[in-house]
């Protein structure tokens, strides 16, 4: 499994994301750009330019037309895949930390820091498909506060008027968006913050990842907790694999501790657990700093990594990857 | 089989008992007669005479240092006659000085027809009441306890080992795969560390108020020992024994607990103890005093193999024999011994305990082997350095050499008594580099002819091999030796030796150069060894050689050709702070400890190939230690017919392995099909329930553009009534 190297950064990678077709890879990271890449060579489409601050999130709808950033100069923008043309920028009194859209793509919902006296705050914003996209509306649709522990995550659920979150202290929660109310949580899915928080296909059930070093996957609709794989080292993302019943972690010594410690010490691989026996089946190395995003291709063929180091990481699975039963012969539902 | 890293339960064991230490330092409040006496035995006298009697008494009293006033005094009058009843009533200031007064006074003549009876005025009380019939005292049942030894009965044949993890202390059983397990776990069991007696039975854990030892299967409190802040222990070869260290020395306080389970003022001032483990009495206590900057060696009092003597050494002076249990120095005088330094008592091999078993069956004592002991001192003024071997008790020097440009020695006996190394540390005129010299005593043979192996670099390391007649040596010329710094991985080699029975000298079989190993592991029988890089951050290699690869098991080796040394693999384990054989020389433990460093603490285990059987990273992993077996109760002949019949054994144990196999892989096929199932089905569910929502959504719209008015008739059931109509 030879990886593909995607140079284009110069910072630490934030956040990396397939399109549905999983032929197109795009990547954010501390330096202020994103980068689209074509993910089977590895050829960089082009780049979306314009914010002027670390981003930290990014999103793309289901038909490959719109992305969506959010970056710490305070900005949420809505890009044309096609063109890279800046289509739409909204201003907030502080940083956004995670944009994610809904299943139909009308909805964006983003979460902004809690930073300098202003509160961490969810919107929803509806977006107009119509025409080319720069008619948006300013205001959000719906706004709320979340109480307690701030928000990191997020993402909808496949219940109407429902998002995920996960927090700061280790909670997971359903909130409806249209009351801010809280519907449902669990403050113990993890002892610490929630590093990552990745949907299934379908939504009816999640995996988060941890500084605690421990994954969960989660049931959407009450948030009890499926699945746990633990680990000896924190956790930055998750991902579930697509086709195979694998579950993808990485981590590794946080940032500032890297210099202290040896590549040896730093556990930066990237993890393959088993998703129903709780298993694990392999690593994957490379990375020479923490991995702090993995990408699942929804074709199920490949995967990224994107770490502190500055480098994604495209693998493209082997045959032997779809040939090998280490478990032996089980029929497991995705 | 994972064991998920979480942590355990936070439960606090409180199985401690601490309600000695409440009853010690409980406020007592003194509220009873016990300070007053009866004094029995006066004249009877009138009124006028009193003064006069009450100031003779007070005197008679302090003639032996007894103080009681005349105000304290109180005389009982008989009204009718005007007289006294001849009996008087003493209140002294304490209990102690009552009790005092009824030692010194009782059956003191007080004059020609008079003297004196102290009583206690409770007891007159106690025997008044005291019921006059016999009653039958109670006999109790005979209990019948654990056996300290049941873990050897494991119908597996297994090991254990004892984990400190966190605050957790966690016993384990060792075996195939599918019997690994959890023996007992407990939190809290230990605050400093645990420890295994030399022969298992006992494990034992330190507390601030001192050592506990637990044993049996269910892991019972079998012996307590109060030293305030132990720090460290030493246990006899037989476990009989115990010796305790504390930084601070024995306090006292006053109202403390007595008896011959504690301390008493004579023993203030004292940091070692030596304790009887089987009635817990506190033998014996000493001073042994450390330099701030040299470390305190431990153990500082050695036991003798047979457990008849325990030695320390004042260094420079005296070595002090004393004998148990007695505790009282042999034959009254110490071993005077200018500048001694260390000495090392020689270990008893099978054979030696055989014939000490025989000789005590037989009731013949006098055919007992003496003990040996050696002992170096350096060179001082004109006198060559020295190694003297001596026979004790009778204290005759059996074999002494003169060593020369010495620096240091090193005492290495081999395991079975047989042979004796002197590992010299020597330097050139110069003083400028050092070099060793390996002096071998030949124990067994007549007059201990002595081989002399020299090694032009700084030996590291020296092992014998357990029942062999070969060792190990780590050396190293590299001249970061001996300066430690962060990073620096000295360079070393390693060179195996073995005796040549012909020529009687020790010849080198095999030499590894340039590795990086600074420990060597024989395992506890022979023939495997281990050779590990421990302690450094870059380093962690782990080499499996066998010594004897291409002799066959049972035939004589030792032909001495190093065609016969393979390695068997190599391993690595980061971060590796101990490596350990378990006791039957099967598998290997490597752990990485939180008290040496952070970094992926944990254990390992590995078979004697070095294949990797189990790896745990745990964080705050502190200790890993296997429980010690005793000595096989096999005698040498059924040992052999063991190991005649070995092919038959074994295919038992085949059998059993391979029905366990397809055993254990059932359940844990049936195991990951439920597993499985649970899943399918929730997905199945889920699946159904988008499909719902869906179809849901689609009517709902529907229903939107169709605006349909829909009635819908309610038939609704109150109640029913059946009556029967006739």
């Amino acid at each position: 499994m030879r990886p593909i190297l995607l140079q284009g950064h110069e910072r630490a990678l934030t956040q990396i994301k397939f399109n549905k077709e999983g032929d197109l890879l795009f990547s954010c990271s501390k330096d202020h750009v994103i980068n689209a890449w074509f993910s089977h060579n590895g050829e960089r489409l082009g780049t979306y330019d314009g914010h002027s601050g670390a981003i930290w999130t990014l999103d793309v709808d289901s038909q490959s037309r719109f992305l969506v950033s959010g970056s710490a100069d305070n900005t949420l923008r809505l890009w044309s895949v096609q063109s890279g043309k800046c289509l739409y920028e909204w201003e907030f009194p502080t940083a956004v930390k995670c944009v994610a859209f809904n299943e139909t793509d009308d909805q964006v919902v983003c979460i902004t820091e809690q930073r300098m006296g202003y509160q961490g705050a969810v919107r929803v914003f509806n977006i107009n498909r119509d025409g080319d996209g720069t008619a948006q509306a300013t205001e959000p649709a719906h706004m709320f506060n979340p109480i307690g522990s701030k928000a990191t995550v997020c993402a909808f659920s496949y219940v109407q008027n429902r998002i995920v979150t996960g927090h700061m202290s280790g909670k997971v929660a359903i909130f409806d968006y249209k009351t801010g109310e809280e519907v449902d949580n669990n403050e113990r899915a993890h002892g610490d913050e929630v590093t990552d928080l990745q949907m299934a296909p379908d939504r009816t059930y999640f995996i988060t990842s941890s500084k605690d070093k421990a994954a969960r996957l989660h049931q959407t609709k009450d948030l009890k907790v499926l699945k746990t794989y633990t680990t000896e080292t924190p956790l930055n993302s998750a991902a579930i694999a697509f086709g195979k019943p694998y579950i993808l972690l990485g981590g590794g010594q946080e940032a500032m501790k890297v210099t202290t410690t040896s590549l040896r010490q730093g556990k930066f691989e990237t993890r393959f657990w088993h998703k129903i026996f709780e298993d694990e089946v392999g690593r994957v190395k490379g990375h020479f700093g923490p991995v702090n995003t993995i990408a699942v291709s929804p074709t199920g063929t490949c995967y990224a990594s994107g770490g502190e180091d500055g480098f994604v990481r495209v693998h493209h699975f082997d045959q032997t990857y779809f040939k090998a039963k280490p478990y032996g012969e089980w029929e497991i539902l995705d | 089989m994972a064991i998920p890293n979480g942590t355990g339960s936070n439960e606090i064991d409180d199985t401690i008992d601490y309600s000695d230490l409440e009853a010690k330092f409980k406020v007592v409040t003194d509220e009873s007669f016990d300070n007053i006496v009866v004094l029995d035995g006066v004249p009877i006298i009138d009124n006028s005479r009193r003064e006069r009697l009450l100031t003779k008494i007070s005197k008679e009293f302090a003639k032996r240092d007894s103080t009681i006033s005349p105000n304290d005094i109180i005389v009982p009058w008989d009204n009718a006659t005007g007289k006294s009843k001849g009996y008087l009533f003493l209140e002294f200031k304490t209990r102690a000085d009552a009790d005092y007064a009824i030692t010194a006074m009782d059956n003191v003549p007080f004059d020609a027809k008079h003297t004196f009876r102290l009583n206690r005025f409770l007891d007159v009380e106690k025997y008044t009441e005291m019921d006059p019939t016999y009653v039958e005292p109670e006999l109790e049942v005979y209990k019948p306890g654990e056996h300290l030894r049941a873990w050897l009965a494991d119908s597996q044949g297994r090991d254990q080992y004892v984990t400190y993890r966190g605050d957790d202390v966690t016993v384990h059983w060792h075996g195939k795969p599918s019997q690994c397990e959890v023996a007992h776990t407990r939190a809290n069991w230990t605050n400093l560390y645990a420890s295994w007696s030399p022969q298992g039975t006992y494990l034992a854990s330190l507390h601030r108020q001192g050592v506990c030892l637990w044993a049996g299967t269910s892991w019972e409190l079998r012996q307590r020992f109060a030293h305030p802040l132990v720090k460290l222990i030493d246990f006899s070869p037989n476990d009989s024994y115990l010796a305790t260290w504390s930084h601070d020395p024995v306090v006292v306080p006053e109202g403390s607990q007595q008896g011959p389970n504690y301390f008493s003022l004579e023993d203030q001032g004292n940091n070692v103890a030596i304790w009887d483990i089987k009635t817990g009495h506190l033998l014996r206590t000493f001073l042994i005093e450390s330099d701030d900057k040299k470390q305190l060696q431990w153990p500082a009092l050695k036991w003798s193999a047979d457990e008849k003597y325990v030695a320390r050494v004042t260094p420079g002076q005296q070595i002090s024999v004393y004998e148990l249990p007695s505790m009282g120095l042999q034959a009254k005088k110490s071993l005077k011994i200018e500048g001694v330094v260390d000495f090392e008592w020689c270990p008893h091999g099978d054979k030696d305990k055989e014939e000490a078993e025989k000789a005590a069956k037989s009731g013949k004592p006098g055919k007992v082997k003496e003990n040996m002991l050696a002992y170096w001192t350096p060179e001082v003024s004109n006198q060559p350095a020295r190694v003297t071997v001596i026979s004790f008790p009778s204290r005759s020097v059996l074999r002494q050499k003169n060593l020369f440009n010495v620096s240091d020695c090193k005492l290495h006996w081999q395991n079975q008594g047989d042979f004796l190394c002197v590992k010299v540390d020597r330097h050139t005129k110069t003083k400028k580099s050092i070099f060793c010299n390996l002096e071998i005593f030949r124990v067994r043979d007549k007059d201990f002819p002595v081989e002399v192996v020299e090694h032009k670099d700084t030996v590291l390391d020296f092992s014998w091999e357990p029942k062999g007649e070969r060792f190990a040596i780590v050396s190293s010329s590299d001249p970061n030796v001996g300066n430690p710094g962060p990073g620096i991985t000295v360079k070393t080699d390693i060179s195996f030796y073995q005796l040549e029975r012909s020529k009687g000298d020790f010849k080198l079989l095999h030499t590894l150069t340039s590795r990086t190993s600074n420990t060597i592991r024989w395992s506890p029988r022979g023939r495997h060894v281990v050779l590990a890089t421990v302690g450094s951050s870059t380093k962690s290699e782990l080499e499996f050689w066998d010594l004897d690869f291409n002799t066959e098991e049972g035939k004589k080796e030792g032909t001495g050709d190093s065609s016969g040394i393979q390695p068997l693999g190599t391993a690595d384990h980061y971060g590796v702070t101990d490596v350990e054989w378990d006791p039957s020389g099967r598998y290997l433990a490597t752990s990485a400890s939180a008290w040496r460093h952070t970094l992926e603490n944990g254990y390992a285990i590995w078979d004697f190939k070095g294949q990797e059987l189990q790896k745990h990273i745990l964080d705050r992993f502190k200790q890993f230690l296997w429980r010690p077996r005793p000595r096989t109760l096999l005698t040498k002949e059924q040992q052999r017919q063991i190991r005649r019949n070995l092919r038959e054994y074994s295919r038992a144990f085949e059998e059993e392995d391979a029905a366990e196999e397809t055993n254990i892989s059932a359940e844990l096929i049936a195991h990951r099909k439920r597993l499985v199932d649970e899943w399918n089905t929730w997905r199945a569910l889920c699946e159904e329930e988008i499909s719902d929502r869906k179809k849901g959504k689609k009517a709902e719209r529907r229903g939107e553009e169709a605006k349909e008015e829909i009635e819908v008739w309610i038939d609704e059931v109150i109640g029913q009534i059946e009556e029967v109509v006739e």
